[in-house]
């Protein structure tokens, strides 16, 4: 870090015993960006935005819900009625937590196009995957806080995976719940940890941040900065890029929060949680869905009875994240140049939905078949083809640098993104 | 390599293709009509409620769904959105009219006093239980959230209270249920309430049926979300100052990046240049 001398007195006096001014320019100025980072690079810092947008939102929440089995209820609903723009933080919170999901799942299925999670950036990645599993955890007891019926059923299914544990799951499960059924001492630890967990990710954000910023951004031809004319500062650059996406994803948000609040809820869960009524159908929420069709899919595997095999499943189907830079054996980071994987890439998006799908129905008939089908593949796609593909498929030639197809288009197949960048030349 | 591609593509396309025609099967299996589906007047982004709709709506309900169903989420002090005739000493008036328990008092006992305007509204039982036991043991739903506990709740609503009538033949009823075309089922532990004139309205309207279906569902889907008017006029111009925002962005991120073209910026790895010098 090069010492920078400040003008001004005091910003001189403040920055030689505390070197904010430096740390600030150090990033903006100093920190080396890739040239051509498109916009699928602004959803990590959208993500960011939204986690403190959810804290601060969340603190209000706080300030009027009464975590009692009683009153848990009646005072959302005090907040939706009569506490002055309750309806607003709690829409925003609400509507929040799905673009939370909506955002990371695009942030990860980035990194699983581009090779971010490829050598050196296995621990931008592997934390990463810590802020998801924590994130998960968050949201659902946030969602158990509303104490509608879908509240009360969906912790009762969550809690009751544990039983699968053998030999000490039931125990573990009326550990879980403080009692022998999800009653109010589920509720009260449930928001106590709702409330304790975001600043849980704060802290792992904290290190996904240091690991990226030493290892640096990767970038969507996935080869390495060769020197400055691949580099431009963050700053003006990328922060009004990063101003552009927010912008435009505020707006998504907005017409989320006052047009379409209620878009994503499931209707029962304006019934009041009642222990002796159970809904129809259980479901999760959207984000949750592709593990639910996980969950319901996986039959008996030989002495393994299907709920515990069905609960490995679902936690192994994001456990599985945390291997990916092993499992997969390509040296070559961006699937731009690679032509095998590329396709099996969009395949498991795909798969992926239809898992989705598949969790929002009854698990039964052609739609159990189908669940089968995804997850199988799901796991096939991991354990299977990313080592294998590593090994068969022939990567198309790399360009030196980023700058090189940048000033010298080479690859006539994408003449618009040579000439976007390229700016001043005029054909 | 090129065959796993292909049956793997293939797979994903029946999957795509299943679903795309699955769900038409699964609505089919349901039986149950589709609903009518009237515009209502509060229905989209600039909709607003009919206030004349919500007094008859609000007249309905207690004449008639007051009987048994809570309306617990609403304060009579709300009902100030319903316009003429909803004046702060009205609503007084008309809260005093139901008495509500409180207390304890100096002397420690429970007492029973007038309603005020910052109550909810109050309900014929005191709880659920006496409301459920008053019912053949079927608790009749606080309604104060109906229209969004269920599906397509507002025009299911009105569906179902002008979807009484006669069983046809081969419907079983359960006994003690009633025969309804859009209950789940087909049938309801609710009987036909509504009836032509069964109230009458200051306003001249003729109290048929249908007219009482439509203006108590008006004022339900006022009751479950009263703040939709403030919402969406907020909402208009937040989401039109972030159109312009992102527009202004777009134009500003065109600027910058262009001048980045124009001449390499400084190597930033390296150190800058030195301000004071």
């Amino acid at each position: 870090m090069a010492a920078h001398r400040w003008q001004n007195g005091l910003v001189r006096w403040i920055d030689a015993r505390f070197p904010m001014f430096t740390a600030a320019h150090h990033q903006l100025y100093e920190y080396p960006m890739p040239v051509n980072l498109n916009y699928w690079w602004n959803f990590g810092s959208i993500a960011g935005v939204i986690l403190l947008v959810m804290t601060f939102s969340g603190i209000f929440l706080a300030m009027q819900y009464q975590p009692n089995v009683n009153d848990a209820f009646d005072s959302v609903e005090r907040i939706m009625r009569d506490v002055n723009y309750g309806w607003l933080m709690r829409y925003v919170h609400q509507t929040g937590s799905s673009l939370f999901f909506a955002c990371v799942y695009i942030h990860i299925f980035r990194g699983f196009y581009y090779g971010s999670y490829k050598s050196p950036r296995e621990i931008t990645w592997l934390t990463g995957c810590l802020i998801f599993f924590v994130m998960m955890a968050t949201a659902f007891m946030g969602y158990v806080l509303v104490w509608g019926q879908m509240s009360f059923w969906a912790a009762t299914v969550i809690t009751n995976l544990f039983t699968a544990v053998p030999g000490i799951g039931e125990s573990i499960t009326t550990w879980l719940w403080g009692g022998y059924a999800v009653d109010n001492p589920t509720l009260n630890r449930f928001f106590a940890l709702h409330y304790l967990l975001p600043f849980v990710i704060f802290a792992i954000v904290g290190a996904h941040l240091i690991a990226l910023h030493t290892t640096r951004s990767n970038n969507p031809l996935g080869v390495d900065m060769k020197g400055p004319q691949d580099a431009i500062p963050f700053h003006p650059y990328y922060t009004v890029k990063d101003l552009v996406g927010l912008s435009a994803f505020a707006f998504v948000f907005a017409v989320l929060v006052f047009f379409y609040p209620d878009v994503l809820s499931e209707p029962d869960n304006f019934i009041p949680a009642d222990p002796l009524v159970t809904p129809e159908h259980i479901v999760p929420e959207w984000y949750f869905l592709p593990y639910y069709a996980i969950l319901r899919a996986v039959p008996d595997i030989g002495p393994i009875p299907a709920k515990l095999a069905g609960v490995i499943a679902m936690f192994g189907a994001t456990l599985v994240w945390f291997l990916v830079p092993w499992l997969d054996t390509s040296k070559v980071r961006s699937a731009r140049f690679r032509p095998v994987y590329r396709v099996f890439f969009w395949v498991l998006v795909v798969n992926c939905l239809v898992l989705g799908w598949c969790g929002k129905q009854l698990p039964e008939g052609i739609f159990l078949t189908i669940s089968r089908v995804a997850t199988a593949y799901y796991f096939f796609h991991f354990i299977v083809l990313l080592p294998l593909l590593g090994f068969i498929e022939r990567p198309r030639p790399l360009p030196y640098s980023i700058s090189k197809p940048v000033l010298e288009p080479v690859t006539p197949a994408r003449p618009g993104f040579a000439t976007a960048l390229s700016g001043g030349v005029t054909p | 390599m090129r065959t796993i591609h292909r049956a793997l593509s293939a797979l994903a396309m029946a999957a795509v293709a299943s679903s795309l025609t699955l769900p038409e099967t699964r609505a089919d299996e349901g039986g149950r009509p589709e609903l009518p589906s009237p515009l209502w007047s509060f229905s989209g982004i600039l909709g607003r409620y009919d206030q004349a709709a919500l007094r008859r709506g609000f007249l309905v309900y207690m004449d008639t769904c007051s009987g048994c169903h809570s309306l617990r989420h609403v304060a009579y002090r709300d009902l100030s959105a319903l316009g003429v005739g909803f004046a702060p000493e009205n609503i007084k008036t008309l809260a005093a009219q139901f008495k509500i328990e409180d207390g304890p008092d100096e002397e420690g006992k429970m007492f029973r006093r007038p309603a005020r305007p910052s109550d909810r509204i109050v309900s014929r039982f005191a709880n659920k239980e006496a409301a459920q036991h008053a019912n053949k043991g079927m608790y009749p739903p606080d309604l104060s959230l109906i229209t969004k506990a269920r599906h397509d709740g507002t025009d299911y609503l009105y569906a179902f209270l002008i979807g009484y009538g006669d069983a046809p033949a081969g419907v079983e009823l359960t006994p003690g249920m009633y025969f309804n075309r859009y209950a789940p089922g087909q049938q309801t532990g609710m009987e036909a309430v509504l009836e032509d004139d069964l109230v009458e309205f200051d306003d001249g309207t003729p109290a048929t049926v249908d007219q009482m279906a439509r203006d108590v569902t008006e004022f339900l889907s006022w009751a479950a979300d009263p703040h939709r008017e403030v919402r969406h006029s907020i909402g208009s111009r937040v989401v039109i100052f972030l159109f312009l925002l992102t527009l202004m962005l777009i134009a500003l991120k065109r600027e910058i990046w262009a001048h980045l073209h124009e001449k390499k910026p400084e190597p930033p790895a390296t150190a800058p240049a030195d301000p004071a010098s």
